[in-house]
């Protein structure tokens, strides 16, 4: 207790962070004829029961663990070799690609919103989870690009020589040698775009209209019943859709840091 | 060893395999980003109504059109205020933030580890969270504030500034380790030079802690700008724009126009008009960074 204003900061700081989550997460076990009280007398597993067997969540969990899975599938099989290329191979446009990546991450959602709908539309893909992966990749392959791309140029040049040397093609010394040893880094990337998947809101809204094809953010933002806001259950299906990303997180926090910092993209 | 690989036969195959290794990666940018940038301005000088098929050549019409749409201009101004406010209050959070998680103290890994929460719960999930703090009748904020029950979302100037709170609670995180990042490239061996000259702590924050940390804080600017200039998600489910279009931003503004009105053309206008002042402030944030880079 040597410096009274660090752990004043520190204190202030993790109630700011983490009193609103905690509150959300004592609303969702906060028997719903007691919310008028300043705290609940009982607590009650009610809401989750009702959330999980009361309303498709269930479903709205599968379409969000789809779309996010098939989003970091295609963007890492494209993404990979693009990254190895920009980290250890020299060709002309190698800073351009780079450089256009971070701006078409830099996009706004919006921007592109009116003709993706009339593709996915003429393309029969729109209402679809499988059409949301394609729009999706417009954030999802540049951070993977960035991220991967520094991933590999960590990886030292010699065993990319050495590969090589040995007879190895370029795709080769990718495919045997960097790629397995990439491993950590294409991990990393995987989390990091499974949760900006998992999170996506402007999309899903606009090209999924099916009820039963809703995701996680889209569903939460529609809760409702006919008289009142059910805010037991919103917390309760909150917890849900955010404990999985929040015990990751923590899992893999120096993952995570060094990922975001290392692409430096995106909130 | 580097003239093996680089002898020339070797080299024409080299950088042909790189492109082929990067094309399906630029096949995609551009089919996702780059046409559909061009397809949505070529939408924006047309009349499109979906649900009549009907569509009409209009030129710069519907950009003449918005220079006296007040309702343009108002979302604009929302969206400014937002980001300036929004990133402003972020960065002054962000910085004691940073030099807190590089200060080695027992608390450091908890609070390394609680400050990623607010960074990966789903945007959605927070704007509900916090409007269920906001409530009027039972939420949190109004339990402990003294007086009168204030509804935050429904009221004109008070919904804004809520709405900026819940970013600056999402968001923050994530600028803090960008500039976490930056402090840990400064060498401690200045701060110690400077120990031996005599320098108060404070006097070496702000004669060495920031001005080395000024590109990393340009950075995380930068991308915090970007970010919430395209603001959307928070405010459409606090206040889907409301009240009185109070809260409305350019994105919320043209959502509303493509997917409620079906007016695909000025919808698609607005979206331009959105890329377009996110182009503008990217490149008044390079021109800083490549001056700090000189």
């Amino acid at each position: 207790m040597k410096r009274p204003g660090l752990w004043l900061a520190t204190v202030a700081f993790l109630t700011f962070f983490l009193g609103p989550f905690f509150w959300q997460v004592l609303t969702s076990v906060w028997p719903d004829g007691q919310l008028t009280q300043p705290l609940p007398t009982s607590l009650t597993f009610d809401n989750y029961v009702s959330v999980l067997w009361g309303r498709p969540f269930l479903q709205v969990l599968v379409n969000s663990l789809l779309a996010a899975s098939l989003t970091t599938l295609f963007c890492m099989a494209v993404g990979a070799s693009a990254a190895f290329a920009l980290a250890k191979l020299e060709f002309r446009g190698r800073n351009l690609l780079l450089a256009a990546a971070l701006a078409v991450s830099m996009f706004p959602p919006i921007a592109t919103v009116s003709p993706l709908y009339l593709i996915l539309r003429a393309t029969g893909l729109r209402d679809t989870l499988v059409g949301l992966v394609p729009p999706y990749a417009t954030f999802a392959l540049p951070l993977t690009l960035w991220i991967l791309t520094s991933f590999f140029r960590q990886l030292p040049d010699e065993l990319y020589r050495a590969a090589r040397v040995d007879g190895c093609t370029p795709l080769g010394a990718f495919w045997r040698v960097l790629l397995p040893l990439a491993a950590p880094g294409l991990a990393t990337t995987a989390i990091l775009v499974f949760i900006f998947a998992w999170n996506e809101f402007l999309y899903a809204l606009t090209f999924l209209s099916s009820p039963e094809k809703r995701t996680v953010p889209v569903a939460i933002s529609l809760f409702a019943s006919e008289h009142k806001e059910p805010w037991g259950e919103i917390a309760a299906a909150s917890v849900i859709a955010t404990l999985p990303l929040v015990v990751m997180t923590i899992l893999f926090q120096r993952r995570i840091v060094s990922g975001l910092t290392a692409g430096a993209v995106k909130e | 060893m580097n003239g093996t690989v680089k002898a020339t036969g070797s080299m024409g195959r080299e950088r042909r395999q790189a492109y082929m290794l990067v094309a399906p990666a630029v096949a995609v940018l551009m089919g996702v980003a780059l046409y559909p940038i061009l397809a949505a301005i070529w939408l924006s000088l047309h009349r499109l109504i979906l649900v009549f098929g009907e569509r009409k050549w209009l030129g710069l019409e519907n950009y003449g059109f918005m220079l006296g749409d007040a309702r343009f201009w108002n979302a604009l101004g929302n969206t400014g205020y937002f980001t300036l406010v929004a990133v402003s209050v972020e960065l002054l959070l962000a910085v004691p933030l940073a030099l807190l998680l590089n200060t080695s103290f027992p608390g450091r890994g908890l609070l390394r580890a609680s400050v990623l929460v607010p960074w990966a719960i789903p945007t959605v999930v927070s704007a509900k969270l916090w409007a269920w703090l906001f409530n009027p009748d039972y939420g949190l904020i109004n339990r402990l504030l003294p007086g009168q029950d204030i509804n935050w979302l429904g009221v004109p100037g008070y919904a804004l500034h809520a709405a900026i709170l819940v970013d600056v609670w999402k968001t923050t995180p994530f600028m803090a380790l960008l500039v976490l990042a930056g402090l840990q490239g400064i060498s401690e061996d200045i701060y110690k030079a400077a120990r031996v000259d005599g320098a108060s702590r404070w006097r070496s924050f702000v004669s060495i802690t920031l001005p080395l940390l000024k590109p990393a804080i340009l950075l995380a600017l930068l991308f915090r700008t970007l970010d919430a200039f395209r603001v959307f998600d928070a405010i459409f489910v606090l206040t889907e724009g409301g009240p009185a279009n109070t809260t409305e931003t350019l994105s919320i503004y043209a959502y509303k126009t493509l997917m409620r009105a079906g007016n695909f053309g000025y919808g698609s206008m607005l979206s331009v008009m959105t890329f377009l002042c996110v182009v503008g402030l990217s490149l008044v944030y390079i021109r800083l960074l490549g001056k700090e880079g000189r």
